[in-house]
């Protein structure tokens, strides 16, 4: 009686607060479908008397949304592919050998991503001036890429030392050099780590909103993160395609977590337990 | 989403293998030190060199089109005597204490009472880490619509007869503050939660065994075994708490770019401000290197941490 008592608050509660989280996104999940004569009669505050996708229509092509979530995979995925494959370079160079110094070459890399981004933001906007890449997706790229290598590869150093070492002995002894050994032995054996820091620096790049606007200035190159507030400017009280701008850009995290949902989980906790 | 919990650690949890090393007493091959080198060189040149370029530029006055002068602690002096930073300087602690307090007691508070896998605990771990998949730009719109003049915070509060309380949240200077704070604990909840349960997953369960035992009810066994278990845990939280605080900009930035009258202005919102908009890079640099210094001491204690068992 008081176990069957126990669930039920339990449950009672736990639903109350899955409301609070799911609640705010659902409700705009809703004011997206509305007409804006809709919102302007029932206020936003309402629920829906009308549909509409047409929102949808005006978020994607008016907002540029759609240029913008291009811009945004053209800076995500190659970021997130030439990060991962440098820090696991870095990683497999510093966990499996004797590398001079790698002790503090590792704890500088990951320094690094620890820094407050802030003391780069104006010295990395003047060098990408200089160097002609301001205001170019290659600036973003080479940003992400640089700043969030400290971090990945601390987290595949950790899971490459931990791998055992008997094959990597048999295939020196068979003549591979650390090439053929990075490629054939380690790497397969690291992609639960790689798979899981993919799910999540992709999430970090494609949310990102600090280094676009430091390195981007033109609306037509902005990825999708930037883009949304913009569009907030452009359709000031249109909360509909607001909303509805809101929704596209957070689709393709959405479906990333969703995807590789276990991968991403663990890539969190990979910092925490470590 | 019921993988969520038993997919929280297993490779790290599994512990570490004795150390496998290689016993060459030659050098590192050619191949080798490029692996190391080249991404070494990228990190080089787009944060360590950026970094000393920042220190050096918060002891100049600059507008980005002459040269940068040299004027020493100028820009130093000068915020010691900027009522806006000052008050951006107070925002921040509040941030952290307000933001990184209540982040880390929910998180820990829902890893606790999530921990156990039973009916329904894998749809209330997603709907609470939901929000972490999402930008912080999105987080700020969703509320955004929430705190609007009429919107849902405001239907609320009339429908439970409180319509007195109801003012422009974001807009009043009173209030934005505190405005801004709860989208971003909504979101980092889920996530710190994420980093209890994988914490709390990997403390030997013979522990608790023994406690229950030797007779500790559950409080007892709360204080005397999980908390002790989780200090490993618990320093990474505060580290990643603390440097997301200082951090924090997006959602600021989204909901109110620090106003009205910078009565939601942090440090990096000012310090953004200073430099992007006002052209005052010097300053705006004097502002970063107050963050860094404020950074500074919990990455050292993270690097401590992380190096301590480390080779």
């Amino acid at each position: 009686m008081i176990r069957a008592l126990r669930t039920g608050a339990f449950h009672t509660g736990m639903s109350l607060l899955a409301l609070l989280w799911l609640g705010p996104i659902l409700w705009v999940v809703a004011m997206s479908t509305r007409t804006f004569d809709d919102i302007a009669a029932h206020g936003v505050g309402s629920l829906p008397h009308s549909f509409t996708l047409d929102t949808y229509r005006q978020a994607w092509t008016d907002g540029g949304e759609l240029r913008a979530l291009i811009n945004s995979l053209l800076v995500t995925v190659p970021a997130v592919a030439l990060s991962l494959v440098l820090a696991a370079l870095a990683a497999f160079a510093l966990s499996r050998y004797r590398i001079p110094g790698r002790r503090v070459i590792l704890l500088l890399m990951l320094a690094g991503n620890l820094l407050p981004p802030q003391i780069l933001l104006i010295p990395v906007s003047k060098f990408s001036e200089l160097t002609g890449l301001y205001d170019t997706l290659a600036a973003l790229i080479a940003v992400q890429v640089g700043f969030g290598l400290g971090f990945y590869t601390f987290v595949l150093h950790g899971f490459m030392r931990d791998l055992p070492g008997e094959m990597q002995e048999a295939a020196t002894i068979d003549g591979a050099g650390p090439g053929q050994i990075f490629a054939r032995v380690i790497l397969p054996l690291t992609r639960p780590a790689l798979a899981a820091l993919g799910a999540l620096s992709f999430t970090w790049i494609f949310n990102d909103l600090l280094w676009a606007i430091t390195v981007l200035r033109t609306d037509d190159k902005m990825p999708v993160t930037p883009a949304l507030l913009g569009l907030q400017g452009q359709f000031v009280s249109s909360w509909n395609v607001i909303a509805a701008g809101t929704v596209i850009a957070a689709v393709p995290t959405l479906l990333v977590f969703l995807r590789f949902q276990r991968h991403f989980v663990s890539g969190l906790a990979l910092g925490a337990v470590k | 989403m019921s993988t969520l919990a038993p997919a929280t650690f297993r490779t790290s949890a599994a512990g570490p293998t004795p150390k496998q090393r290689r016993r060459r007493a030659n050098r590192p091959s050619p191949l080798l030190v490029a692996f190391v080198l080249v991404p070494f060189a990228v990190e080089s040149i787009w944060v360590f060199w950026p970094a000393l370029q920042g220190f050096y530029f918060s002891l100049t006055r600059w507008d980005g089109l002459e040269p940068p002068t040299f004027i020493g602690f100028g820009n130093y002096t000068e915020l010691a005597g900027d009522a806006v930073f000052r008050g951006a300087l107070v925002n921040t602690v509040i941030w952290l204490v307000l933001f990184g307090g209540l982040s880390v007691l929910g998180g820990f508070g829902m890893a606790l009472l999530l921990q156990r896998e039973r009916r329904g605990v894998g749809f209330y771990r997603a709907a609470l880490f939901t929000p972490v998949v999402f930008s912080l730009v999105v987080t700020a719109l969703v509320w955004r619509v929430f705190y609007q003049p009429d919107g849902l915070a405001d239907q609320l509060l009339r429908a439970v007869g409180l319509e007195q309380l109801i003012r422009p949240w974001l807009a009043d200077p009173q209030t934005a503050l505190y405005a801004v704070i709860l989208p971003a604990l909504w979101r980092q909840i889920g996530y710190v939660m994420v980093l209890y349960l994988a914490g709390l997953k990997a403390i030997d369960p013979a522990l608790h065994e023994a406690a229950r035992m030797d007779g500790a009810n559950a409080r007892q066994r709360l204080r005397h075994v999980t908390i002790p278990q989780l200090r490993g845990v618990n320093a990474v939280v505060l580290s990643v708490i603390v440097i997301d605080s200082l951090r924090s900009f997006d959602i600021v930035w989204a909901l109110t770019h620090g106003g009205p009258y910078h009565s939601s202005e942090l440090l990096s919102t000012y310090m953004y401000s200073a430099a992007f908009q006002s052209l005052r890079l010097g300053y705006g640099s004097a502002i970063a290197v107050v963050i860094f210094i404020l950074a500074l001491a919990v990455i050292l204690g993270y690097l401590v941490r992380a190096f301590r068992e480390d080779a």
